[in-house]
């Protein structure tokens, strides 16, 4: 049996198409309503960001590996933050920290993870025209612009971007005295974050009502591809999360410029003490958190979500516990907003209620163990096809296990209190949230990159870009690991005072000149991607020989993604070496009526099912008034 | 795949299998109730730092015919908004509160009344209603500015608060409150009053000038040409969750 071209050519109705006449360049490329050109847009952004926060980690690495470095030849960039004796400022290295923690967490890995794929994938997959509003979905892109020109202009100022931290914790982030980087850079951090809240929230109810409202016909909830559940958990940890970090921010903001002490009571500076009285910086540290904890799993459970789908695929084998997958994806989602305070053992809590998160927090090992189970089954006997998407995937799985069994260690609050603020921390989480989710982010750009510009990235590149980066990020953070244990703290900007401290000098330059190799292989990654959007290989129709919707989609799909009909669904997205079938993968459009050979005897049942679903057609937006 | 054009009514729509919208609402209507549930998240947020900030003070502990105002201990809500326009120097515990409060769920009753109007069809029906919803919107909020008004002036005689200046305890006459001294108690209670209450006042505010947007589209025939009134709905749904979020902030500060 060959695979049925659903929609290409079969049927043509050109009449539906009043919605389809040419745009000018402005509406079609830059203010564009097409959430494909919209995804692209957050991922073309996204780059952009990761190659100024990863750079900026590179600036910080040297100093630490090579603390008295004359670092002259980074003036022509730094200017000022290099002084005259080639020493990098003090005061610049918490910038930089601050910068590449805001940079990587929110405006990489949120917006250009989430809002690539989340964008380019949920009307793909799901079989949609495009999002449920196309102009909010416009209007989410521009405000991260917004937000992202905000926060880049910070990095100009006399007085250095904000510098307190990622998790900006007052009262240092509250008091412009407190730092230089508490002055202008704090205050344009802060609005560019309310921006980009504002952005994420007109994303995510976007997402969720286009996956609620908009799938095809067939596709019911058990039959969503795992890309999706992710999604759709994502956007509901966001939309949750992220109002919270509004309301904390704001407050952040009344008590910088207006003179209130939400978070601020009984502090000196200078012997002098000020006014404010009645505040709880710890107050803080919770709101923060409440965002902060769900934060991690909006960064990394769109990467599982890929990683599931391009696991399946290339193992040519369903994915093992479909459902599973999905209760573990609810699991670690509901459990995110309560082991918050895990990140405040130290903070002076009550022992009892830290040992209650403490709890909490070990539960989560349950669904993220079934999740590396999962993949690993999965992969089990598969007939692995080792695309670049598929070792990424791979390395995904590795590094969730490394990082999560650290997570273990971390939890206890009787072991955080030692490695608290070490890093070790550090060391754990760019293992599994940074590094995972990265490695996500390009699985899901080698595997869809044929979907989004219609050609192929070289495969060889690929795989010499995936090796690199998997020993890289291992030869990076493992050995971080060991310098947390011994006891150097985070985020200062020399520890050689002391003589036992000089015995880390060693291995901190070699984690620097693996960071630093580690960044150059991203660079093959970078000429990859963009010379293959123009002169890469041309993209057959299912170059993955894929279930999902997309690939029935023409190879360029237009506006509206499908050309006449859209495409019903028969059947889940994990139909890979189905016994008896001639092909190893028959795609959720394939009627049940038209695999006799491979149906197993529940789903011959489903035949009758299929004229109810063909019935179905009452919400294709070219024919519904929207 | 042939498909042909749906008889509707032959067939009962399965509403979770897809190709339906399955709660039979438009994707407007959700996007809205999404955002009403993240709003909610933001309210919560500010309410639950209250209750924190507030719980960090003792409450008043002696007789309530002797409570005066200090910045030691949070003060009693009936004895600080008891004012009502044009009545000087009667104390009327919460009375113009609660008129705020009534004419906000009034708004809300016209609200309700416009909706069902709205999908009656009815234009002159939503005009009317949307005018008393607009009309009870702003009277709240000119409500609200009276009550700042009041609280930023203070009473006649003021509090004398203790203070340290330079290292030497001073005394000193305070009138009002302001975001940075309270007469009433400690700043934080002020804070928090103007922050939360600001806050609410700000998304009644768009919420007056969203009902006045649907007033003109319908009284243009917008609606009528657009075939339906949903649009009152979605807004309508937003103005109920203001009023609703007034009630919390009511309970919290007013009568808790």
């Amino acid at each position: 049996m060959s695979v049925v071209e659903t929609g290409i050519g079969t049927t043509v109705h050109a009449e539906e198409h009043e919605h389809h006449e040419e745009q000018n360049f402005w509406r079609k490329y830059i203010f564009s309503e097409d959430h494909k050109v919209i995804a692209k847009q957050y991922l073309i952004t996204g780059i952009m960001w990761s190659v100024i926060g990863i750079a900026m980690s590179v600036v910080f690495r040297i100093q630490l590996g090579f603390p008295n470095a004359n670092l002259s030849w980074l003036k022509p960039v730094l200017g000022q933050w290099i002084n005259d004796t080639g020493q990098l400022d003090p005061n610049f290295y918490l910038a930089l920290v601050t910068m590449h923690g805001t940079i990587m967490v929110f405006f990489v890995l949120t917006a250009g993870l989430s809002g690539t794929f989340s964008n380019f994938l949920i009307p793909l997959q799901i079989g949609a025209r495009d999002m449920a509003s196309g102009f909010l979905n416009m209007l989410s892109y521009w405000f991260f612009f917004t937000a992202s020109v905000i926060m880049f202009s910070s990095l100009f100022l006399q007085t250095g971007p904000a510098a307190g931290g990622w998790v900006i914790y007052p009262p240092l982030s509250a008091l412009p005295q407190a730092h230089i980087g508490s002055q202008m850079g704090m205050t344009l951090w802060l609005v560019s974050m309310t921006l980009f809240i504002v952005s994420q929230l007109l994303g995510g109810i976007n997402y969720i009502t286009t996956v609620i409202n908009l799938r095809t016909r067939g596709m019911a909830f058990n039959r969503l591809p795992l890309t999706i559940w992710a999604f759709f958990i994502t956007a509901i940890l966001g939309l949750i999360s992220f109002p919270v970090l509004l309301s904390a921010a704001l407050l952040l903001i009344f008590d910088r410029h207006f003179g209130t002490s939400f978070y601020l009571s009984e502090i000196y500076i200078n012997g002098e003490a000020l006014p404010n009285v009645g505040g709880s910086p710890i107050l803080f540290q919770h709101l923060f958190w409440f965002l902060g904890h769900p934060e991690v799993y909006i960064v990394l459970l769109p990467a599982l979500g890929i990683t599931s789908e391009i696991i399946a695929t290339n193992s040519r084998k369903p994915i093992f516990g479909y459902r599973a997958m999905i209760a573990s994806l609810i699991g670690i989602a509901f459990l995110s907003f309560i082991v918050w305070a895990h990140h405040m053992f130290v903070t002076g809590m009550n022992p009892f209620l830290g040992s209650v998160f403490m709890f909490l927090t070990l539960i989560i090992a349950v669904p993220s163990a079934v999740k590396a189970f999962n993949y690993t089954t999965t992969l089990w006997r598969g007939n692995l096809v080792f695309t670049p998407a598929m070792l990424f995937s791979i390395g995904l799985v590795s590094l969730f296990v490394t990082g999560g069994l650290t997570g273990i260690i971390l939890g206890n609050s009787a072991l955080d209190i030692q490695l608290h603020d070490t890093y070790f921390v550090v060391a754990h989480f760019h293992i599994v949230m940074g590094a995972a989710s990265a490695f996500g982010l390009f699985a899901g750009v080698y595997h869809w990159f044929p979907k989004m510009f219609g050609r192929m990235m070289n495969n060889t590149l690929g795989q010499i870009h995936f090796w690199l980066t998997f020993t890289g990020i291992y030869l990076v953070f493992f050995p971080m690991h060991y310098i947390g244990i011994a006891g150097f703290p985070r985020r200062y900007y020399q520890f050689t005072t002391y003589n036992f401290s000089s015995s880390f000098t060693d291995l901190n330059a070699f984690i620097s000149v693996a960071a630093i190799l580690s960044f150059l292989a991203q660079f093959i990654f970078l000429w990859n991607f963009f010379y293959s959007i123009f002169k890469g290989k041309k993209s057959p129709q299912n170059p993955w020989r894929s279930n999902t919707l997309e690939w029935t989609a023409p190879i360029n799909p237009g506006h509206g993604n499908w050309v006449g009909e859209i495409p019903p669904v028969y059947r889940w997205p994990y139909d890979y070496s189905k016994p008896g079938a001639p092909e190893d993968f028959i795609p959720q459009n394939v009627p049940y009526s038209q695999t006799p050979e491979s149906n197993l005897p529940h789903e011959n049942e489903e035949i009758a099912m299929e004229k109810v679903i063909e019935a179905q057609n009452f919400n294709d937006q070219f024919k519904e008034a929207h | 795949m042939a498909t042909t054009a749906t008889t509707t009514g032959t067939v009962e729509p399965k509403m979770w299998l897809g190709g339906i919208s399955p709660m039979k609402v438009s994707y407007g209507k959700l996007m809205m109730w999404f955002f009403l549930i993240s709003d909610t998240f933001t309210f919560s947020a500010l309410l639950v730092s209250y209750g924190l900030v507030r719980f960090s003070y003792p409450a008043y502990s002696g007789e309530v015919a002797d409570f005066t105002f200090s910045n030691i201990y949070w003060p009693i809500p009936e004895k600080v908004y008891e004012a009502v326009p044009f009545l000087h120097g009667v104390e009327l515990p919460l009375v113009f509160v609660g008129i705020m409060t009534f004419i906000l769920i009034l708004s809300s009753v016209t609200m309700v009344l416009a909706v069902e109007a709205g999908h009656r069809m009815d234009r002159a029906a939503v005009e009317k209603y949307m005018l008393w919803t607009i009309l009870g919107g702003f009277t709240f909020l000119g409500c609200q500015a009276w009550e700042w008004a009041h609280f930023i002036h203070g009473t006649e005689s003021g509090s004398v608060i203790t203070e340290i200046v330079n290292g030497e305890w001073v005394e000193r006459t305070i009138f009002g409150a302001n975001l940075t001294e309270n007469q009433y108690g400690p700043p934080a209670f002020a804070d928090f009053f103007f922050f939360i209450t600001g806050f609410h006042g700000t998304h009644v505010f768009s919420g007056v000038l969203l009902n006045i947007l649907i007033f003109y589209r319908a009284s243009t025939g917008f609606y009528d040409r657009r075939g339906h009134y949903e649009m009152v709905e979605k807004v309508g749904l937003y103005w109920h969750f203001v009023d609703l979020v007034w009630v919390f902030v009511f309970t919290f500060f007013y009568l808790v």
